[in-house]
């Protein structure tokens, strides 16, 4: 469908404005505090070029080893560099390989979640490859792939999606087995729809609540994990600072200094922490069984 | 209802021809058929109904007919011809391009028979530019048309409505208009009214009677409701265990039952003209598919059966014009 004719259907706008469930949401306790928390890092790890006071690089040995302060809010490293700088790039790391994982995740584990549980030849191959992948330990499996694939921020993004797109790919199956017997699936074949037009626009279309549910918590899930793997020295160049990074150079400092791993485990924390809020809210709302009216 | 001109639609060929129809089903690793060795014809712009209760094979005739049986189903032999060529033979991309452009479907649950994430406009428009060369914006004219001929006030304000927006009887009216949006030769209802209130399904019987007109279309309509077949069909097939029991037009099955199925049925229609105290039932139930009777599938629970009837499948013999019943008795109980 062109944008032209998108733009000349009616009823769009209706469609913009928030519906019902967008009000539901707003209303809901967890979402929002959810919202507000994984809001707040996101915008500030999206601001990190403007408003970090220094360069995260930036060494100064002179000011080695500060004490969290006035003028170094978060403390300094053992090479003097700032720890505001620091967590706010990590954040921007930690938070887009997040974002890719998630993005690996909606696009692999929709097609293979809806050709499981569409085509029914299909489900017993795919669904045994599944559960292979997910009989491993989700960090060791990752551990194993990042240490075969050598550290960098690509080999983490793909350690992650082949974790946890089975488990993505399963949620997904399961929806599209339970909305493929609808009624309004078969009064669609009976209009003379074909599979693409059933799975695109008839089937997908309903399983978008799960979806996101799953994607919110996969997100949180892909930031612990990818701190794990960095911890363990297999995440990104040490030069490019993610938390989990942060948390690994601090660890030999960490009588001393403990500064240098409670903050980005903390902002790890509140991350982690608003996404879950965040998933179990649109969970609460958009989770068909607790729909009662509509 | 004036009694249809029989002779007429059988002078032609049929519309739609079932012949010899058996679906058999697989489970728990047994086949079994759910309808046995059916036939009927429709006549073009005939309304056939399909009396039986659950389990009978009338639901399943429907869905063979459309190919769209569920996935352990299966058709074991027979023909399903619609307007000449054999459905069955299709290749899958043409039985697709045939439902919903020649032969429409409703069914029994309005509530949950049309998509809650797309408006009914979007789920009409998509049926018609899926069907025929039509811009968006020409499909959407005939989508306001259509709802207004099913007799949805301000049609064009409510094709912006999702189904939730709607009520039971309105929605059910949009899968009527959906299913008639390409003018199909042939409806298929399957039970249309029995999920509306009393009020409702009169209303949509009467406006499913002036659309077949106007549209003259053939219905083929499935209920276990006399009264919808009293009011609406042309002739009558009453199905019994995955077979037709008895065919005949509207009125002499009524009025002259030939097979006791048929008859119990009717005695236990509850009639407002009747003083009677209780309902009138048929003792028993329907036998189970999977080890039907030998012979006549009704005979365990016929009152008057004979020796003969367990032991072949009795044939569907006339007993009228247009009348059969698959009774070895039907001849003395019509007389």
């Amino acid at each position: 469908m062109s944008a032209a004719d998108l733009a000349g259907r009616p009823g769009l706008l209706a469609r913009l404005t928030p519906g019902p469930a967008v009000r539901r949401l707003l209303r809901n306790r967890a979402f929002v505090a959810g919202l507000l928390l994984f809001g707040t890092v996101a915008i500030l790890a999206l601001l990190a070029p403007w408003i970090s006071p220094t360069d995260p690089n930036r060494m100064a040995v002179r000011f080695r080893f500060r004490e969290p302060s006035w003028d170094f809010p978060f403390g300094t490293d053992n090479l003097g560099r700032n720890m505001v700088s620091r967590v706010l790039w990590g954040g921007r790391l930690s938070l887009e390989i997040g974002l890719w994982v998630v993005m690996l995740n909606a696009v692999f584990g929709v097609v293979l979640g809806a050709a499981a549980g569409y085509f029914r030849r299909l489900d017993g191959p795919l669904m045994r490859i599944a559960d292979a992948l997910m009989a491993f330990p989700a960090v060791l499996l990752a551990i194993g792939i990042a240490a075969a694939l050598g550290p960098s921020v690509a080999t983490v993004v793909i350690a992650l999606s082949v974790v946890y797109v089975p488990r993505t790919a399963r949620v997904l199956r399961a929806s599209v087995m339970v909305v493929r017997e609808q009624d309004y699936v078969q009064a669609a074949r009976a209009a003379g729809a074909g599979d693409g037009r059933i799975l695109f626009r008839h089937i997908l279309p309903n399983c978008m609540a799960p979806l996101i549910v799953q994607l919110s918590f996969v997100f949180a899930y892909a930031i612990l994990s990818e701190a794990v793997l960095s911890f363990l020295g297999l995440g990104a160049a040490p030069t490019t600072p993610s938390w989990g990074i942060l948390i690994a150079e601090g660890r030999s400092y960490i009588r001393e200094a403990a500064w240098l791993t409670v903050v980005p485990g903390v902002a790890i924390a509140t991350t982690v922490l608003g996404l879950n809020l965040l998933g179990d809210g649109l969970r609460d709302v958009l989770d068909p069984r607790l729909k009662v009216d509509a | 209802m004036t009694p249809p001109l029989l002779s007429a639609p059988l002078l032609s060929a049929p519309l739609l021809s079932v012949r010899d129809l058996t679906v058999t089903f697989r489970a728990e690793g047994r086949t079994q058929a759910a309808v046995d060795r059916v036939g009927f014809d429709v006549a073009a712009g005939e309304v056939l109904g399909i009396v039986g209760e659950s389990g009978s094979g009338k639901s399943v005739t429907a869905l063979a007919v459309m190919g769209l049986l569920p996935a352990n189903g299966r058709v074991a032999s027979g023909e399903i011809l619609f307007e000449g060529t054999d459905l069955l033979r299709l290749p899958a991309r043409k039985m697709r391009d045939l439902r919903g452009r020649r032969i429409g479907m409703i069914f029994q649950e309005p509530m949950t028979s049309l998509n809650p994430v797309f408006t009914i406009g979007d789920q009409i428009v998509e049926t018609i530019v899926h069907h025929e060369r039509l811009g968006r914006r020409a499909a959407r004219e005939r989508a306001v048309d259509m709802l207004a001929r099913v007799g949805i006030p301000s049609a064009r304000r409510r094709l912006d409505d999702y189904p939730h927006q709607m009520s039971g009887g309105m929605r059910q009216r949009v899968m009527i208009a959906m299913a008639l949006a390409c003018s199909p030769r042939l409806l298929l209802a399957d039970e249309p009214t029995t999920a509306l209130d009393v009020t409702i399904q009169a209303q949509l019987l009467d406006l499913l009677n002036d659309l077949r007109r106007e549209f003259g279309m053939a219905v083929v309509v499935i209920t276990h409701n006399m009264g919808v077949i009293a009011e609406f069909a042309d002739r009558v097939a009453v199905f019994y265990a995955g077979r037709v029991a008895e065919e005949a037009p509207v009125e002499p099955l009524f009025d002259r039952p030939a097979h006791p199925y048929t008859r119990g049925l009717l005695a236990s229609t509850p009639r407002l003209d009747a003083d009677a105290e209780r309902l009138v039932t048929i003792p028993g139930a329907m036998p189970n598919i999977a080890a039907p009777p030998p012979g006549c599938r009704f005979a365990p629970r016929c009152g008057v059966k004979v020796e003969a009837c367990e032991a072949d499948r009795p044939p569907l013999v006339a007993v009228g014009d247009g009348h059969r019943a698959a009774c070895i008795r039907a001849g003395e109980a019509a007389a």
